[in-house]
């Protein structure tokens, strides 16, 4: 049974629901099976939040929650470790939106088991939109690194971009469809 | 022959599908009130209305009293009904619960289901909906945002019945199915689906060219054949729902039976479980089978009518059945609303499974493949013991153990 | 339980009356322990009764009535005493003073 689980990590406000749904609706296009949910809650602009994507080639029954992800994703570089470290397997993949190093972020994780990517998200965000949302860039890097790590089952850009274009529209999805290639193009996997 | 129904598929969740299913069901009248974790459903409804894509009223109300209110008169005066609340909001129309199905009124509800406050919480259980057990709806539970969207269909078909002429109530996990994106296949034209449930016009409706009068009083003499009716609609119910369970497969592809098993037919120990976490008990009967365990699922979609016919055929060669019910009904012994119901039909039976009351998920506690693995084991052993317990397991409280 | 009334499948659904305005049917004057008397030479044909009158039991009927003093009326105020229940609102509300309630006696 093929499946991938994702585990998004961002601040209420800067899209880490809609990254998760963007990725799950891009599987849906290509014809693939995901669950794409938040935490479940009050959500509040600012805080920690989460969310979730689970990617399949077949139908997918459990509801269960994931609490083992084989992917981290992290939007938000000033979020303690201690938020989005615990569950992710032995031998997943953790990217970080980050201006440091593949070798310091290594360093400040710490654990030798992991595979680890960053991109300077902020950066594109800014360049792009004009302001700091990532989470379209940090779609953008995941795609990337599924491919680079041989995840499965993964999305392609074009249907990332597709996915962003419907979620955002004509206007927006054009400049968040480039932030995803950029962070696509630059996202360092390590 | 019926042209082909083209699809798209698209990432919705539960609330979401079943705003889809309102507009392809050319609903006239929306009257809602919002309330986590329903209050998409009804966002959404008035986007399709604001596009034009739908044209219905959606009337604003100060409480889920009014609106189930507006839904009776809307639905007495003709109008194809459609509202959604959960928790405390179902509460508050109890009162009009009764009204609704007195009045033999076929409205179509959605209970995104939310554990009863107080303490308040938004979570998942399946609480609220059980509460409203006795209010003569017809109840459907579903497990998939795709079902959601299909049952809904299903029910305007069902509560229009001139045998039936009933509401309906159809009900999902909150936040686990509400909140959830997954693919669902929408009608591309709603055209196939407005063909399937054509609006009747056979029923009393509230006309001034024809004046009648709705809801006199009864005097004693009266009221009890006049509740009597509601019985022989429900039996009534039980037939139309089966057949438009076969219409809806034979038409658009999709078959949901009103009891569902898996794996079951060599099985010793089956669970029964309903909504969501249905599909997580699904993967758990793959995981215990793998592990050379005799175990199978069973799936109840309809409550009310309950499917005693079907339940019994599903569950009649078992050993042990586990029932895995989401609500408490505080002071009975035997506390799980599905349990307490297989075990009343049991008892005019010779052969029958022993049975195991399990409470789980209350408040959202989470329900793992693993938490169905145990509970089966502890069955299995128990069985072994021959030591059933007589009254309820609380699954997964801190502070209570069972060995 | 008497065999006259319909059983359930005779009813109508809900148990909805079907044919309108068959209150009227139903006659409940004998409820009355007092009967409102209209004083027609007091009368001043306000119609205040006739708004008041929950059951609507005032008549308007085509009877011209001419008082003592002169005044011509080309209507009168009756009470309909098939329905009246005898609640006594047009006496209370009648601002001439037309009307008496007066107990019945059988």
């Amino acid at each position: 049974m093929g499946r991938l689980e994702i585990r998004w990590h961002g601040r209420g406000g800067q899209g880490a629901v809609t990254a998760a749904i963007i990725v799950a609706e891009a599987a849906i296009f290509e014809g693939k099976y995901a669950q794409a949910y938040p935490e479940f809650g009050a959500e509040r602009r600012g805080a920690p939040v989460r969310a979730y994507t689970r990617l399949s080639d077949s139908y997918i029954y459990t509801r269960s929650p994931i609490t083992r992800p084989d992917v981290v994703v992290v939007l938000d570089p000033a979020l303690g470790k201690e938020l989005y470290l615990p569950g992710l397997k032995e031998g997943g993949a953790l990217i970080i939106n980050t201006k440091r190093s593949l070798e310091e972020v290594k360093k400040m994780i710490g654990r030798s088991d992991l595979r680890y990517a960053v991109v300077n998200a902020t950066d594109i965000a800014l360049e792009t939109l004009k302001r700091p949302i990532v989470n379209t860039a940090m779609v953008g890097a995941l795609v990337k690194v599924m491919k680079e790590l041989g995840l499965a089952p993964s999305v392609e850009l074009d249907s990332a971009i597709h996915a962003i274009k419907a979620v955002f529209g004509d206007k927006l999805g054009e400049i968040n469809a480039e932030a995803a290639k950029k962070a696509f193009e630059s996202v360092i996997v390590g | 022959m019926m042209p082909e129904v083209r699809w798209r598929r698209l990432p919705l969740n539960a609330n979401y599908a079943v705003a889809h299913a309102v507009k392809d069901s050319d609903v006239d009248v929306v009257a809602a009130y919002p309330i986590t974790p329903q209050t998409t459903v009804v966002e959404k409804i008035s986007e399709f209305i604001a596009n034009g894509e739908l044209d219905a009223e959606m009337i604003h109300v100060e409480s889920e009293h009014s609106a189930l209110s507006a839904c009776v008169g809307a639905s007495a005066a003709g109008a194809r009904v459609f509202t959604a609340t959960a928790a405390q909001g179902l509460e508050l129309m109890h009162e009009i619960l009764h009204i609704a199905s007195g009045l033999r009124l076929p409205i179509v509800m959605t209970i995104a289901t939310r554990a009863l406050s107080a303490p308040i919480s938004i979570w998942c259980d399946y609480s609220d909906v059980m509460n409203a057990r006795d209010a003569s709806w017809v109840t459907m539970f579903v497990s998939s945002a795709q079902e959601a969207y299909d049952s809904v269909i299903q029910a305007f078909k069902i509560a229009e019945h001139p045998d039936v002429l009933l509401p309906v109530m159809v009900a999902y996990d909150g936040f686990i199915m509400s909140h959830t994106y997954e693919p669902v296949l929408v009608a591309e034209d709603p055209a196939p689906i407005r063909e399937f449930i054509p609006k009747r016009r056979d029923r009393i409706v509230l006309d001034p060219e024809k004046p009648v009068t709705m809801g006199p009083i009864a005097m004693p003499e009266w009221y009890y054949e006049i509740k009597y009716q509601q019985v022989e609609a429900m039996k009534n119910a039980y037939r139309v729902v089966k057949e438009t369970i076969d219409e809806f497969a034979k038409r658009f592809g999709r078959r949901y039976p009103v009891v569902e098993t898996y794996r079951l037919e060599d099985a010793e120990i089956g669970i029964l479980t309903y909504g969501a976490i249905y599909g997580t008990l699904r993967e758990a009967i793959d995981i215990m089978r793998s592990k050379g365990m005799k175990v199978g699922a069973i799936k109840l979609r309809l409550w009310r009518p309950f499917p005693y016919e079907e339940v019994l055929q599903a569950i009649k060669h078992l050993k042990l059945l586990i029932v895995a019910d989401r609500a408490i009904s505080y002071g009975a012994r035997i506390a799980g609303p599905v349990a307490l119901e297989i075990m009343s039909l049991l008892l005019y039976e010779s052969e029958r499974p022993e049975v195991m009351s399990v409470v789980i998920g209350i408040g959202q506690r989470t329900v793992t493949e693993e938490d169905f693995e145990q509970i089966a084991k502890l069955g299995a052993k128990w069985l072994e013991e021959k030591r059933i317990p007589r009254e309820t397991i609380y699954w997964g409280v801190r502070g209570v153990t069972y060995a | 339980m008497s065999s006259e009334l319909p059983t359930w499948k005779e009813i109508p659904i809900a148990g909805t009356i079907l044919e309108p305005g068959n209150s009227v049917k139903y006659k409940t004057g004998d409820w009355r322990t007092f009967r409102p008397v209209i004083d027609q030479e007091k009368c001043v044909r306000c119609l205040f009764c006739w708004a008041y009158c929950p059951d609507a039991a005032v008549k308007i009927v085509e009877k011209p009535y001419r008082t003592q003093s002169g005044r011509e009326y080309q209507f009168s105020v009756e009470i309909d005493y098939d329905y009246c229940k005898g609640c006594g609102i047009c006496a209370n509300e009648c601002p001439a003073k037309a009307i008496q309630m007066v107990e019945e006696v059988k």
